[in-house]
């Protein structure tokens, strides 16, 4: 992780709340179009612990990322903060974004997207949130795939093949991950390869499908690597390493 | 024109900006937030040696957009795209007004697009039409993100963009170049996504949708809405400089889209002056895939066409005798490719 973790001042009184537990919290919030979760993209950028009260403070990769995908960073964030054992009160702040007002006051007065936002918005960020989940699923899909291809099986094979029948990996892990949030079948009877609403891709569909997946991660990990870069550049961090390349 | 063992190549600049950021003109804490933000894009990409200061970046002068472009860059041709922004900027960012002081010195050197306000309405229309038989402009350029007193952006399928579309058939302004920004009303939708720009091509199939950034961060809706409409091309601008800083990912973006699009329909662009055409040209012209791939082959001939072959054949611009890909091209791809099935779409788009 790149961003600066502050010392944590002195606590007083209530159970003490440990600072690993809302690390581990944070790292279960992703970007939700970029598919990975914030501390590794360096997002969070400040973590103070006082007693039974959090602090945290995210950074986005330029002033004019978009709002609906910053605020749902931050009310998670929010979220995840606030269930750690031990946590009274928490504060998630975003810092150097053209809403960052907006968003900030609305996360701490609990008003939502659309109110947030008076007058610009129509709903709240739930349709949002399906279509890139939608779009992660695709992605993990195509990371598991992949792996099995490279490991031997042949497409062929891939529309048999049920979850049941795949060793324990972590892009396996990943991809039920996704399946689950989406309230898809994620038995071991299950098809392993399936569209996005859980049907079966039938085998004349399969090698059309995988074309569009690989599109689909070359999209998402693309906007990630250069995300990366820009916050590099933003903040003076040191150059990210990509793996893809 | 560049040439580089033997082979020729007319040069197109499809996007290109005579910008004024200067602080006397930048209006309040977005047009700061702006050109800091354009200018991240410029230092993260750029070689080093390429990169400017903050000040010259603000605002450069018409010698140094010259020599550029046209004495070190190798363009031939190059369009401007203006960008008004005035909500953020007292006199603009870059309107037509300023880039046709250029224009009217260097009339062979630039193509002058323009650009409509369809939140204006019938003054709007009004506007657009004077704009057009002033300038004599062949395309316009669309900020979808623009703001305009409360609103936050607008959509090509909103009913006022539509009657501007209509306006712009009728007037001949056949070039339609689609530039997605973070915001759009309504702001909890996803303002990237593409799918107006779908529906726009389907209704004005006499029209060319050229998306800006190859639709970038939206590569799939791109290539997505590319096999459905063969009057929508990808401009490069921004997908270009990848080719210095990750050159495998940019094999990976223009081997996508000439799979999904074909060679006939992508458009060279540096952005200038976010990036110098000079090495980008350079690195294009030599440039092999570094990876393992099954994308289609960049040879000499599909760079020939990406680098200006396509453009010119948008913009009815005169090409050198000794400058050709060996074949017409179609202006759009007619190599059969799979189409996607309808449930591996996973954007916003409306099924």
């Amino acid at each position: 992780m790149t961003e600066t973790i502050w010392a944590g001042g002195p606590r007083t009184g209530g159970p003490p709340v440990d600072r690993s537990a809302v690390l581990e919290a944070l790292g279960s919030v992703r970007d939700p179009e970029l598919d990975e979760p914030l501390p590794g993209l360096g997002f969070v950028s400040g973590l103070e612990v006082e007693g039974g009260t959090v602090r945290v403070h995210l950074r986005l990769p330029t002033y004019f990322c978009a709002p609906n995908f910053a605020y749902l960073m931050v009310a998670d964030a929010d979220t995840a903060v606030r269930s750690v054992p031990g946590v009274r009160q928490a504060e998630v702040v975003l810092d150097d974004h053209f809403t960052s007002e907006e968003i900030n006051s609305g996360i701490a007065q609990r008003r939502g997207f659309q109110q947030s936002f008076d007058g610009l918005a129509d709903d709240e960020l739930d349709e949002l949130r399906t279509v890139f989940r939608r779009k992660a699923l695709v992605n993990r899909q195509q990371r598991l795939v992949k792996a099995l291809l490279d490991a031997g099986r042949t497409t062929a094979e891939l529309s048999r093949l049920r979850l049941g029948d795949l060793p324990a990996s972590p892009e396996l892990a990943a991809y039920l991950e996704r399946r689950a949030e989406l309230g898809l079948d994620v038995g071991p009877e299950a098809p392993l390869v399936i569209d996005t609403d859980g049907k079966p891709i039938p085998p004349e569909l399969l090698e059309r499908h995988l074309q569009f997946a690989r599109l689909t991660r070359v999209s998402i990990e693309g906007n990630a690597g250069f995300c990366r870069g820009m916050l590099a550049t933003r903040y003076d961090l040191p150059t990210p390493t990509v793996a893809a390349d | 024109m560049y040439e580089k063992d033997g082979e020729k190549y007319f040069v197109v600049d499809g996007h290109t900006h005579f910008w004024d950021a200067s602080e006397e003109n930048t209006k309040n804490k977005y047009g700061e937030g702006f050109i800091r933000c354009f200018y991240d894009y410029h230092k993260n990409l750029s070689p080093e040696e390429y990169v400017w200061p903050l000040e010259k970046y603000r605002k450069y002068d018409e010698p140094t957009m010259m020599k550029d472009l046209f004495e070190d860059g190798y363009v031939d041709v190059a369009i401007f795209q203006p960008t008004y922004l005035t909500d953020f900027y007292h006199k603009g960012f870059n309107t037509t007004e300023q880039d046709a002081v250029l224009k009217d010195k260097y009339p062979d050197k630039f193509v002058l697009n323009t650009s409509f306000e369809p939140r204006l309405g019938e003054a709007g229309l009004a506007q657009f039409e004077e704009k057009v038989a002033k300038y004599g402009s062949k395309g316009v350029k669309l900020y979808t993100a623009e703001w305009h007193d409360a609103s936050k952006g607008w959509k090509l399928t909103d009913p006022w963009a539509l009657r501007h579309l209509e306006k712009a058939q009728e007037l001949g302004v056949t070039n339609i170049h689609v530039h997605k920004g973070p915001t759009i009303w309504p702001l909890n939708r996803d303002s990237f996504d593409l799918a107006d720009v779908d529906d726009a091509a389907s209704t004005f199939p006499e029209l060319n949708f050229i998306v800006e950034h190859v639709g970038l961060p939206r590569l799939e809706d791109m290539c997505w809405i590319g096999t459905q409409e063969p009057n929508v091309y990808g401009g490069l601008a921004v997908a270009m400089p990848f080719i210095h800083t990750r050159p495998a990912y940019f094999g990976q973006i223009v081997g996508e889209l000439l799979y999904w699009l074909g060679e006939d329909r992508l458009l060279f662009a540096s952005d200038y002056a976010l990036w110098h055409p000079k090495w980008l040209v350079e690195k294009f012209v030599d440039y092999q895939y570094p990876m393992e791939n099954e994308y289609p082959e960049l040879t000499a001939n599909v760079k020939r066409k990406i680098l200006g072959l396509n453009a010119a054949k948008l913009y009815d611009l005169k090409v050198p005798e000794g400058v050709s890909a060996g074949d017409d091209g179609t202006g759009q791809d007619v190599t059969e490719k799979p189409a996607i099935p309808v449930e591996a779409s996973v954007g916003g788009h409306s099924e």
